[in-house]
């Protein structure tokens, strides 16, 4: 169809002087810049999904009280000890554990936050907007589905990882206030605790490890959870789960493989060359080095998955310039 | 150039076919009332203008292709579905912001202005506003959109009688003029008959009368007659017949005022009679189609 045919517009019968704004009436307003369209998009979702920064916050406050908790309890001897003796390595390696021990749990505890709040947040994206009928709100303006789209999936890959990061960095930053206040108390030199904490490489780590496996290799999962829920009328969390288990099922009983499984699991785990592993198998929180950020960038399942969250975009997209009210 | 053009236009849910080939044309500043029963295809037509569905035929809204460029047309169309679609969770001022970030045409002083006339605050989430309130806020963020068409789709669904009337003076007096076009769909026809200058009845996803209020006015009379003329009234060819206390009215399409004035005061009826009228005419005549619903 014409959808072209966008040129000038005669003037209607005795157009009032002034009353468009953009001067005469026969011109068209001209589009808004993209970025600002994104921009106001994802604050949108922000501002309808105020639970997704809550939520971080006060699993941080619950930790951090049942740090300081850990820190008025922690058995004085043993840390004088090791503040002593810091200098010997092998004590050295188990007292900096058992200092950094509660640092590492705070990141993967909001680590652990941040793929729940994820989930949660794309199997709703496209379909409460839906189910309040505020979709023919947001259709009434002047913002594509794919713009709308666009914003939605950003709030997880983008938006939550750098709320996270934010959120552990302040986490640490009383965690050493609160530490260092009790210690203090308890008359022990907190100077010889900062040195041993190593903060800026763990948020190196932390925040690599954020957007490499949980922002990049998550993505698909992310994208087939906004495809689930631009198509499904309720239970968004079944569809985009049944599916799943059928796959694996079937391909067990027919076949006796289980290759999507760990085509899936590598996809969870973010490629064991692009993280850095521990010797045993685990994957550790160190700082990555060069070498695997090379693996990292020239990871199949990086760049797969990638074009498969297009895809699953462009779905989500296709779905919902359809879809109205449920 | 005309604000809406179709041509064809076709509309079918696998077998149910809504809108079955409509030709129309809307000319700017004009103010078209949508009148049809429940799944007459109003809603479908309003959808397909506002590239909401796909669509078969030739549409062109504001000379765009709806389906295919909904986001550049609603720089120039605004659209108030129903009171409801306003997502509860927003903040009235979050509302001012967003479209203020989005719309190149929304005058944000426009439209704070007409929110200092109602009480509605800036803090306020849209949940805890009244229903009457939550279409004030509409109405002014719509209003301070320079558009060149305004849909509205039973916009006063559920409003208490005040606020009805309120809403279309609010659009007469502070919004319509003669660069505007506004569509809009109601079951309320009686209370926007003197607001329309044109209107459309829809039946059976076909258009079974168009008209403009001029000609409506001039074509359509209504008489009621005393039991003594009634036969001579009936003479004249009525197109419906009803009783009122006892007393016949008869409703005429295109009779001379002259000859209905002496069987007593001659009237212009309700949209909402003339549409029953044609309606009953039509499916009495089998013109109406088969069993689409």
């Amino acid at each position: 169809m014409s959808g072209t045919e966008s040129t000038a517009m005669p003037d209607s019968p005795g157009p009032i002087p002034g009353a468009h704004a953009e001067g005469s009436p026969a011109s068209r307003p001209a589009a808004l810049p993209w970025g600002r369209l994104v921009y106001w998009s994802v604050l949108r979702e922000l501002w309808e999904h105020r639970w997704c920064y809550i939520v971080p916050l006060i699993v941080a406050a619950v930790y951090l009280v049942g740090f300081a908790i850990g820190a008025a309890r922690f058995p004085l001897p043993l840390l004088q000890d090791f503040l002593r003796t810091g200098a010997m390595p092998h004590v050295k390696v188990v007292g900096a554990r058992l200092l950094e021990a509660p640092f590492d749990g705070a990141s993967l505890t909001l680590m652990f936050t941040y793929l729940v709040v994820a989930v949660i947040y794309c199997l709703s994206a496209l379909h409460s907007e839906r189910s309040d009928r505020s979709i023919l709100f947001w259709k009434s303006l002047p913002v594509s589905d794919t713009t709308t789209v666009v914003a939605k999936a950003l709030f997880p890959v983008v938006l939550l990882p750098l709320i996270t990061f934010v959120i552990t960095v302040l986490t640490h930053g009383v965690m050493l206030m609160l530490g260092s206040a009790v210690l203090l108390a308890r008359g022990v030199h907190v100077g010889a605790l900062w040195a041993q904490i190593p903060l800026p490489p763990m948020w190196v780590a932390l925040l690599y490890h954020l957007v490499t496996v949980h922002a990049l290799y998550w993505a698909p999962i992310y994208g087939w959870l906004l495809l689930v829920s631009a198509w499904a009328r309720r239970a968004a969390f079944l569809w985009a789960v049944l599916p799943v288990a059928a796959v694996l099922i079937l391909e067990k009983l027919i076949f006796n493989t289980s290759v999507f499984a760990r085509l899936l699991l590598s996809q969870l785990n973010g490629g064991e060359a692009a993280v850095p592993y521990r010797p045993g198998g685990a994957m550790t929180m160190q700082v990555p080095t060069l070498a695997n950020l090379g693996a990292f960038l020239v990871s199949p399942g990086l760049w797969i998955g990638l074009a498969v969250f297009a895809a699953f975009l462009a779905g989500a997209v296709w779905l919902r310039r359809r879809q109205g009210p449920i | 150039m005309a604000v809406i053009e179709a041509r064809a236009l076709r509309k079918a849910y696998g077998k149910t076919v809504a809108l079955d080939g409509i030709d129309l044309k809307i000319e700017p500043g004009r103010i078209l009332g949508l009148i049809g029963p429940n799944g007459a295809g109003k809603s479908t037509a309003l959808s397909s203008i506002l590239g909401l569905i796909p669509y078969e035929g030739k549409l062109e809204v504001l000379g765009l292709d709806p389906w295919r460029s909904r986001d550049q047309l609603m720089r120039e169309v605004s659209f108030i579905a129903d009171v409801a679609v306003l997502p509860r969770w927003l903040r009235v001022s979050q509302a001012l912001d967003y479209v203020a970030g989005v719309h190149p045409r929304f005058d944000r002083a426009k439209a704070e202005r007409l929110l200092a006339r109602t009480a509605i605050r800036r803090g306020s989430r849209i949940r805890e506003l009244s229903k009457g309130m939550v279409t004030q806020l509409h109405l002014a963020l719509i209003m301070a959109i320079d558009a060149r068409l305004l849909v509205l789709d039973e916009p006063t669904l559920g409003l208490d009688i005040l606020y009805r009337k309120q809403f279309y003076d609010a659009l007469l007096t502070d919004y319509f003029d003669r660069d505007r076009t506004i569509l809009v769909t109601t079951h309320q026809v009686e209370e926007i008959q003197n607001v329309l200058t044109d209107f459309m009845f829809i039946h059976h996803g076909r258009i079974a009368l168009s008209c403009s209020m001029e000609e409506f006015e001039t074509r359509y009379a209504e008489v009621t007659v005393p039991a003594e003329h009634l036969a001579a009234a009936r003479q004249l060819r009525p197109i419906h017949e009803r009783q009122v206390f006892g007393r016949s009215t008869l409703l005429f399409d295109g009779a001379e005022r002259g000859q209905l004035e002496q069987f007593g005061n001659v009237r212009t009826p309700g949209i909402a009679d003339v549409f029953v009228a044609v309606l009953g005419n039509a499916t009495d005549d089998g013109q109406a189609g088969s069993s689409r619903s």
